[in-house]
């Protein structure tokens, strides 16, 4: 198990591009952390998730 | 005197800066940033959802402005700097408005933080738009640090209070050499052009025109205060004085015995 945006989720031993694939994320303006790094784009494809991380995955809202 | 708005290297013809946080649909958020004829708009980032495909981007694309990405929300140093990372990656730009709060009521800033977190972007090559607190002090120790502005409030975040400090302001304007914005606290067009009296080089505002009844013409407002402010404050207004000054010559004045 791992914690995706503050919720339990299967995943550990996916890639980063795989635990996108499962969400509704948008084409562009997105950017992932694992365990309070960020994870560059280029790395998503490659970038295995470990059993017990913490992943937030972010885009842009209106704010001030 | 007083060439366009530069920062960091950057030039802008506006001299308003559109905060997108309020705005009850994008398209018054599209007709405000029409409106304010601004160049550069932020945004603040936040966790995936159902309303993440909603098209602020497009928008934002559309209309041709730079995004600067806040770290709004960010109690402390590490939070910001992560926060500011993930920016740069989503967004592909090296600047940020740098926001570390230090108490939700009054959403002031937290001074030591917000200078430990724009020591370390600085340090990893960001450009750094800090909304600071209005202290002559700390804004002096940001602008040491390498911000490329700095961005004191003139009252609360969303309170539409206007510049509770001006004489402090001032103080900030002239000993500044980074350009000075003044972020958070206009209420209306009179408090931008009050700001821009006082010598500050741009208005940063969200709330008094996304919040207004007709954000458009609010942002309309707006947008003429700022420019009507800036000429002023390069205009010289002529000194206060206790007692009247007569625009009339004395001489010549008629004796009607």
């Amino acid at each position: 198990m791992i914690t995706l945006n503050g919720e339990p989720a299967e995943g550990g031993g996916a890639t980063v591009e795989q635990l996108l694939a499962r969400l509704d994320v948008p084409g562009r303006g997105v950017a992932v952390a694992v365990d309070a790094e960020v994870v560059p784009k280029s790395e998503w494809a490659s970038h295995v998730v470990p059993e017990g991380a913490h992943v937030e995955v972010v885009t842009a809202v209106q704010g001030g | 005197m007083s060439g366009p708005l530069q920062i960091a290297g950057r030039t802008f013809t506006s001299r308003l800066i559109l905060g997108t946080g309020g705005f009850p649909s994008l398209d018054l958020l599209a007709a405000a940033i029409d409106a304010t004829k601004t160049e550069m708009v932020t945004v603040a980032l936040r966790r995936v959802d159902a309303a993440s495909r909603d098209g602020l981007v497009g928008v934002l694309d559309e209309a041709g402005v730079q995004v600067l990405p806040n770290t709004a929300g960010c109690f402390t140093a590490r939070d910001a700097v992560l926060t500011a990372k993930l920016a740069r990656e989503a967004f592909e730009t090296d600047w940020v408005k740098l926001e570390v709060i230090g108490d939700e009521r009054t959403l002031l800033p937290d001074a030591p933080e917000l200078l430990v977190a724009a020591e370390e972007l600085i340090d990893d090559g960001f450009t750094v738009l800090p909304y600071t607190n209005d202290d002559p002090i700390l804004a002096k120790r940001l602008e040491d640090a390498g911000c490329a502005a700095v961005m004191p409030l003139g009252s609360p975040i969303g309170s539409g209070m206007g510049i509770r400090n001006p004489y402090n302001i001032a103080l900030i304007v002239e000993q500044a050499r980074v350009p000075v914005i003044l972020d958070a606290g206009v209420g209306t067009a009179s408090d931008a052009a009050l700001a821009m009296e006082l010598g500050c080089d741009a208005i940063l505002t969200a709330s008094a025109i996304s919040r207004a009844e007709d954000p458009v013409a609010m942002a309309t407002a707006i947008r003429l205060a700022t420019e009507a402010g800036h000429a002023a404050r390069h205009a010289g207004r002529i000194p206060r004085r206790l007692y009247a000054e007569p625009s009339t010559q004395h001489a010549g004045l008629p004796s009607f015995g």
